[in-house]
């Protein structure tokens, strides 16, 4: 097998389906349909796993390859769940050059997971951004609506303890 | 058609309305190097190597997607022009493996030889920057080696257009495109049929057949076993292409000669097997359309990319494929069993071998419900393509040119045109004809050539009036071509009685196991055509044109399937079961 991302199992309620199934039957004649599918299966299910684009290739006849091709082309589509809690790193010039890859990289290790991946118990998820504007506060990240600030790499332990 | 006039390298050309500056050029006996370009299939101006230039145009143009139009004044091979392609090919090389000395295309590689032609420096720039891809040997069939793409995607193109199988694609943008199949699987995880045509139209060493050379040559070198070999009727055509000979060159005297010289104890011939394969076969479909047995219409079931085709994306079609095992199959099913008994060989000490112009052929060689000797005793040890073939051939040291004709062994080597012409498109539905006439109306066809179904059009029918009936017919190869029928037939509303269907455009001819063509080849010339010509020309040679007067045959049913075609000896050592798969099936 070659190397695959990490994602949580999937969680997909029969509602969602509905609507899925639904919104396919809906487009899947029109010209070009595959985006504006995608887009609304990425709102219905927060991302796009293997099971989500599996039911769009089996209901458009479009090939599981090219939906994914797609999916993984685009950087607006997302092939993991946000987190209940989603770290973003700011990696804009004033944060990178005061050490936030040194902070994304141990996150990573600490959590066990890559950047655009998500922990399989689906508590966090990390991502890098660019700036978000509080160069001041650099090096900067924010977990879902908190900002944290002027960052040492001896801050993170204590800052995810909070989210436990 | 009307024409457009137009100069290159300041020689006036005319071209009809609609070519591309690339089509005007080689009108004009004008050499443009092409890497992405694969006509038909691939038109996508991605690689930029055929840049030129165009007076007034402010950029260089890619010859093989741009227009020519008329009063156009081009120019091909500028210093400007060979700097820019140089560069190109250079940064391709940045990414790339290039461990030429020991790389299988090496010597036939499109990449290597352009890059040679145009005097790129291979002195390692950008080397830092390469990316480590994991080799793909997942899949029964093929290596996939992505440190070699140099990411055409002819192999994609082909995949999607010509085989309606699309299960690779290019994944990820920019730095990050890889060619692969969905969530970063294995290949084997996919719905693959196994075909090899992405092989057949890949210019580098990304994808290769999965070799068992070095397996049959230790098979070879054992005392205690018996190696038996069967060359499918389309290697002979084709074979010759690797030491040198035109395309459409029938090799095979000289074929049977290297084989005896690598050491096999046994030179047979698969066409002996597809002669037997229309012996059961023209039963089978007498029993569906006369005694009203089972689904019509029926289809055929020697090609293994077609059987898997319609496993995964016909289920609800399984039970009108034939039940015959393919002649590979049939072959080795009677190697181990009728041969083993006459030879007085423990089966369990019999290797058999087949060469074929097919990759499919390695995973139906592994396939459930193959083994006629019992289980764990496969049918077919080991099947190797004619490009493995050619290999093992120089790895030995043979002069193949000097080689003198050879012929087959005798019990498993006697075939008769009909099974001869098994490797072109509409040459199984012929030959069955054949043998069908003869056992309906009990009389022989004088006339035994039926041209309706020859030829290398996608889809081809006829009509045949026997036993009072009209027998319609139909023959497809590519599963671009095949869909438009099984469409027909899934929603009833198909009037066909037999239908062929080959896995690969063109039959076996044309299979992904065959001689690599570089892409200038294809766009030229008919290569289908010209190695199909060679099986009807043998055919009419073969002292028997009808699989049912094979002499081997005949004393292979009263001798050991006793009861004849379909009877139950024969059921048991030459048919074979199907199962219904999904398109998307690694969920479950
Ligand atoms: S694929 Fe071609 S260029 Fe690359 S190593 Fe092999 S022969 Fe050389
Ligand atoms: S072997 Fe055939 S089906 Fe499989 S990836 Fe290649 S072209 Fe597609
Ligand atoms: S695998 Fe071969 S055919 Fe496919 S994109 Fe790479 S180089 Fe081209
Ligand atoms: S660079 Fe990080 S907030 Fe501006
Ligand atoms: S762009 Fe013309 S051959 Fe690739």
């Amino acid at each position: 097998m070659l190397e695959r991302t990490q994602v949580p199992p999937f969680e997909g309620t029969k509602e969602q389906e509905k609507q899925l199934l639904a919104m396919i039957a809906a487009h899947k004649d029109e010209r070009g349909a595959l985006m504006p599918i995608l887009q609304k299966a990425q709102d219905i299910y927060g991302y796009l796993p293997i099971e989500v684009q599996t039911m769009i290739s089996d209901e458009t006849g479009i090939s599981l390859e090219k939906v994914y091709g797609i999916v993984t082309f685009y950087s607006q589509f997302s092939l993991t769940p946000k987190g209940k809690y989603h770290i973003s790193v700011c990696l804009g010039t004033a944060c990178y050059v005061i050490g936030a890859g040194d902070i994304f990289e141990v996150i990573e290790k600490k959590l066990g997971i890559k950047g655009g991946e998500c922990t399989p118990d689906g508590k966090f998820s990390l991502d890098g951004c660019r700036c978000i504007g509080a160069c001041g506060l650099a090096p900067v990240l924010t977990i879902n609506s908190d900002v944290h600030g002027r960052l040492t790499l001896d801050d993170i332990d204590p800052m995810l303890a909070q989210y436990e | 058609m009307e024409n457009i006039k137009l100069k290159i390298n300041g020689i006036e050309v005319s071209a009809p309305k609609g070519s591309t500056i690339l089509d005007a050029a080689h009108l004009a006996g004008v050499k443009i190097p092409t890497l992405c370009y694969f006509k038909e299939i691939n038109e996508i101006g991605a690689c930029r190597v055929c840049v030129v230039e165009v007076k007034g145009a402010r950029n260089l143009v890619a010859a093989c997607v741009h227009p020519a139009t008329d009063g156009m004044e081009v120019l091909t091979a500028t210093p400007q022009l060979i700097k820019s392609r140089k560069k190109t090919l250079e940064l391709m090389l940045s990414a790339h493996d290039r461990r030429c000395l020991e790389c299988v295309r090496s010597g036939n590689c499109e990449f290597q030889s352009m890059c040679q032609e145009l005097g790129v420096e291979d002195s390692g720039f950008y080397d830092g920057d390469r990316p480590i891809h994991e080799i793909d040997t997942t899949a029964p069939h093929l290596i996939r080696d992505n440190n070699k793409c140099i990411l055409c995607r002819r192999c994609t193109s082909i995949c999607e257009q010509r085989q309606h199988v699309a299960v690779i694609g290019p994944n990820n943008r920019g730095f990050d495109t890889v060619i692969g199949s969905p969530f970063e699987m294995g290949l084997g995880d996919t719905s693959c049929i196994h075909c090899g045509q992405c092989v057949s139209v890949c210019p580098t060493a990304a994808l290769q057949e999965k070799p068992y050379i070095d397996e049959v040559l230790a098979a070879i070198a054992d005392p205690t076993k018996y190696v038996v070999v069967q060359p499918a009727p389309s290697v002979r055509t084709a074979l010759g292409e690797e030491f040198g000979y035109p395309i459409g060159t029938d090799v095979e005297g000289k074929m049977a000669a290297a084989l005896r010289r690598i050491g096999f104890d046994g030179v047979y011939d698969t066409c002996f097997g597809a002669d037997l394969t229309i012996m059961e076969e023209s039963e089978e479909f007498r029993k569906r359309l006369i005694d009203g047995v089972g689904k019509m219409p029926m289809f055929t079931s020697c090609s293994p990319g077609w059987v898997s085709f319609c496993e995964h994306y016909y289920p609800e079609l399984i039970e009108n494929l034939s039940s015959c095992k393919s002649p590979q199959q049939m072959f080795g099913a009677v190697a181990k069993t009728y041969y083993a008994t006459e030879k007085k060989i423990d089966p369990k000490d019999i290797v058999s071998v087949s060469i074929m112009p097919c990759t499919a052929k390695k995973y139906e060689a592994g396939r459930d419900d193959q083994s006629a000797a019992g289980p764990g005793i496969p049918d077919v040890d080991y099947s190797i393509t004619t490009r493995e073939l050619a290999r093992m051939i120089r790895k030995v040291g043979l002069d193949f040119r000097n080689l003198p004709d050879e012929k087959f062994d005798d019990i498993m080597g006697d075939s008769t045109g009909a099974g001869v012409i098994f490797g072109a498109s509409g040459g199984v539905a012929e030959a069955a004809l054949r043998t069908l006439v003869a056992r309906l109306e009990n009389k022989e066809l004088k006339d035994v050539d039926f041209h309706a179904v020859r030829g290398m059009d996608g889809i081809k029918e006829a009509t045949i009036h026997v036993a009072g009936k009209d027998v319609k017919i139909a023959v497809t190869s590519g599963m671009t071509n095949a869909k438009k029928i099984l469409d027909q037939v899934r929603a009833g509303t198909s009037d066909y009685d037999f239908i062929e269907v080959m896995g690969c455009w063109g039959g076996c001819v044309a299979g992904g196991g065959q001689p690599h063509c570089d892409a200038e080849t294809w766009n030229h010339t008919d290569v289908r055509g010209l190695r199909a010509k060679v099986l009807y020309d043998i055919d009419v040679k073969r002292e028997y044109r009808k699989s049912h007067k094979n002499p081997s045959i005949i004393k292979l049913y009263d001798d050991y399937l006793v009861g004849g075609p379909g009877a139950d000896k024969a059921h048991h050592i030459l048919h074979t079961s199907y199962k219904k798969r999904k398109v998307n099936e690694f969920l479950d």
